[in-house]
């Protein structure tokens, strides 16, 4: 285990690593920043000067070397936009990005596990159908669309939902949060509803699949046999059997879930990392990309490694080992 | 009676009717993607033929020149009509063309790692384990935030996003066929590494890979509108049917819906269409639910 997790760690470091030369390279290929932070106006002499203090004068990989010596005491530049550390802006954007994808997944288990359950149990009923039927769709419609139709619906022509912000926020421990304002849980619920869609129809899918399957085991055949009732029999003997595969998919996008965030935060207006970063592209601001990627990536890195921990736990047929290739 | 593989695929298939108005519908998509320039009402993008005086007409609201303007028009005066019916144009080459280049780079990636073996297959699938471990969507925006916006680059994107999967596909199809005798029996008959790998190992690889590939298709085809809805896609000059939904988005809220809802429609039915027939593939196509 130990080793395993030690091992794992190191392929991590040796991703990020990568990535951040390929990103930085990347990103330093694309085309200077200068043209677009100093003014027509500006003297050469002053050029010169800009240049010099925004450390673009070096040669890229020495750039790249104090990049990475900075990056290791935390500091992931300045972003040239703010003039604020970029590592700053970030973490400053970060509450309302995972605030909205946590009040995401929690929509999607909350729809979609007593949907799945349903249609795992009475498969033939109508409902059942149409609740697969819907998750086929659910698969297929373009999220980002989905999104405007429901400014469409519920902002312009009913009027009952705001389409953009977060609305009044509430200080938990420091943090702004929406979800603590009646206000704020309005704004929430259609950019969460957007981001949660796709994670609906795949909860609904693998519940169904598991019901279908836990129904036919001897463990659920002895419980009926004993004589428990009906919803004992389900929320107890089923429920628990077929949380283990469901738990992992809920937490392995969720980092699927912040990445998508990026689109549903252009469409609602929402202030998180994503729609910075897609500012930060717009404007070339070099320094929040950077870090925007890296800082993801390593989310990502440690949610996969969690995720492979947390299975271990929960289930102990599994046996964490290195050969991940076969 | 003997029944032909092809006959016994198109019973098999038709056998859904879902399936059946599934692949109905790829077909009209396909017919109006090629014919868009004979069958359009319009060249959305002739500006001689466009009037701005009859920009944001509802849908059925009457041109200038006395045509009626079926699904109303855009900001420019642009038939929507002509325009999704160019815009499904793009979105299909981009879609497509993406999917055709994945598959050929990561079958050849696939079969190397395959045939290999050892540490070669080690490193290469270790690169494609990994990239799978991202969603395409965040690999995508890293790489057109690098490359910037363009026809070229977007379709660089959604083959990076993409051949991941054939590769992973085609090495495990490979690794089990190559233990089977027909392979040991071409190779006992000495014939040339690559007649083995093209005319015997390759076809008998096909059916997984095709069914991946239909299904990547749609998902090319989302995460391309995705993209160009966000601006990093297409460029303004080629409007693929995200475009034309993120164009509509500036005039939603004065309730002109008619700009992104309509795009959008055409895009739902496409992808939708693409997964019904990819469905009933995987289903006539896997010999273990053979009846």
């Amino acid at each position: 285990m130990l080793v395993f997790v030690i091992r794992r760690l190191l392929q991590s470091l040796l991703v990020l690593f990568v990535m951040s030369l390929l990103v930085f390279a990347g990103v330093y290929a694309v085309g200077t920043p200068i043209d677009i932070l100093i003014s027509p106006e500006a003297t050469q002499a002053d050029r010169i000067a800009v240049v010099a203090a925004l450390g673009l004068d070096k040669p890229l990989w020495l750039q790249y070397l104090l990049f990475v010596q900075h990056a290791f005491g935390g500091d992931l530049g300045k972003s040239f936009a703010y003039n604020i550390p970029a590592i700053q802006l970030i973490f400053e954007r970060m509450p309302a990005t995972l605030e909205l994808a946590s009040f995401a997944m929690l929509l999607a288990v909350v729809i979609g596990l007593p949907l799945g359950l349903y249609a795992g149990l009475k498969p033939k009923s109508l409902p059942a159908r149409s609740i697969m039927a819907g998750s086929i769709l659910g698969f297929s419609l373009p999220t980002f669309w989905v999104g405007l139709m429901l400014i469409m619906v519920f902002a312009v022509w009913l009027g009952w939902l705001p389409s953009n912000g977060r609305g009044s926020t509430v200080a938990l421990l420091g943090v702004p949060v929406s979800f603590l304002s009646i206000d704020g849980l309005r704004h929430l619920l259609l950019p969460g509803l957007t981001l949660a869609l796709l994670n609906i129809a795949l909860i609904i899918r693998l519940t169904r699949a598991g019901t279908q399957e836990a129904l036919l085991t001897d463990y659920v055949k002895f419980a009926r046999a004993k004589g428990l009732t009906d919803a004992r029999v389900v929320g107890v003997h089923i429920l628990k059997n077929i949380l283990i595969p469901i738990v992992t998919v809920i937490a392995l996008q969720f980092g699927s879930v912040i990445a998508f965030a990026v689109v549903t935060e252009t469409i609602f207006a929402w202030p998180g990392m994503g729609k910075l970063l897609i500012d930060s592209i717009n404007v070339l601001d070099r320094p929040v990309i950077v870090a925007y990627l890296l800082i993801v990536v390593a989310m990502f890195i440690l949610i996969n490694l969690l995720v492979d921990i947390a299975y271990s736990l929960l289930d102990p047929r599994v046996r964490l080992s290195d050969a991940g290739t076969n | 009676m003997e029944e032909t593989p092809f006959k016994r695929f198109v019973r098999d298939f038709c056998a859904s009717r879902l399936a059946l108005a599934g692949a109905v519908a790829l077909l009209a998509v396909l017919f109006i993607a090629l014919f868009a320039p004979w069958i359009s009402p319009q060249n959305p993008y002739d500006l001689s033929q466009l009037d701005v005086l009859d920009a944001r007409l509802a849908p059925g609201e009457k041109l200038g020149n006395g045509k009626v303007a079926l699904l109303g028009t855009d900001d420019q005066g642009r038939d929507m009509l002509s325009a999704i019916f160019y815009g499904l144009r793009i979105s299909l080459v981009v879609g497509v063309s993406a999917t055709v280049i994945a598959l050929a780079i990561g079958t050849a990636v696939g079969m190397l790692a395959a045939y290999a073996g050892g540490r070669t297959d080690g490193v290469l699938m270790r690169v494609a384990d990994i990239q799978l471990s991202f969603p395409p969507i965040l690999i995508a925006l890293v790489l057109l935030a690098l490359l910037g916006q363009g026809t070229g680059k977007i379709i660089v994107a959604l083959i990076t996003v993409q051949w991941a999967y054939y590769a992973r596909t085609v090495r495990g199809a490979a690794l089990v066929e190559r233990r089977r005798e027909y392979i040991e029996a071409a190779q006992v008959l000495a014939l040339p590494v690559s007649r083995i790998i093209f005319r015997h190992l390759l076809p008998n690889c096909l059916p997984p890979l095709i069914i991946i590939a239909a299904v990547q298709v749609a998902s090319a085809i989302t995460l391309e509108a995705t993209l160009s809805f966000l601006g990093l896609g297409l460029p303004i000059t080629e409007p693929s049917l995200g475009l034309l939904i993120a164009n509509g988005f500036n005039y939603m809220l004065s309730g002109k819906y008619w700009i992104s809802l309509f795009p959008g429609v055409a895009l739902l039915v496409t992808v939708v269409a693409i997964n019904l027939v990819a469905d009933q593939l995987r289903d006539v196509l896997n010999p273990r639910l053979q009846r």
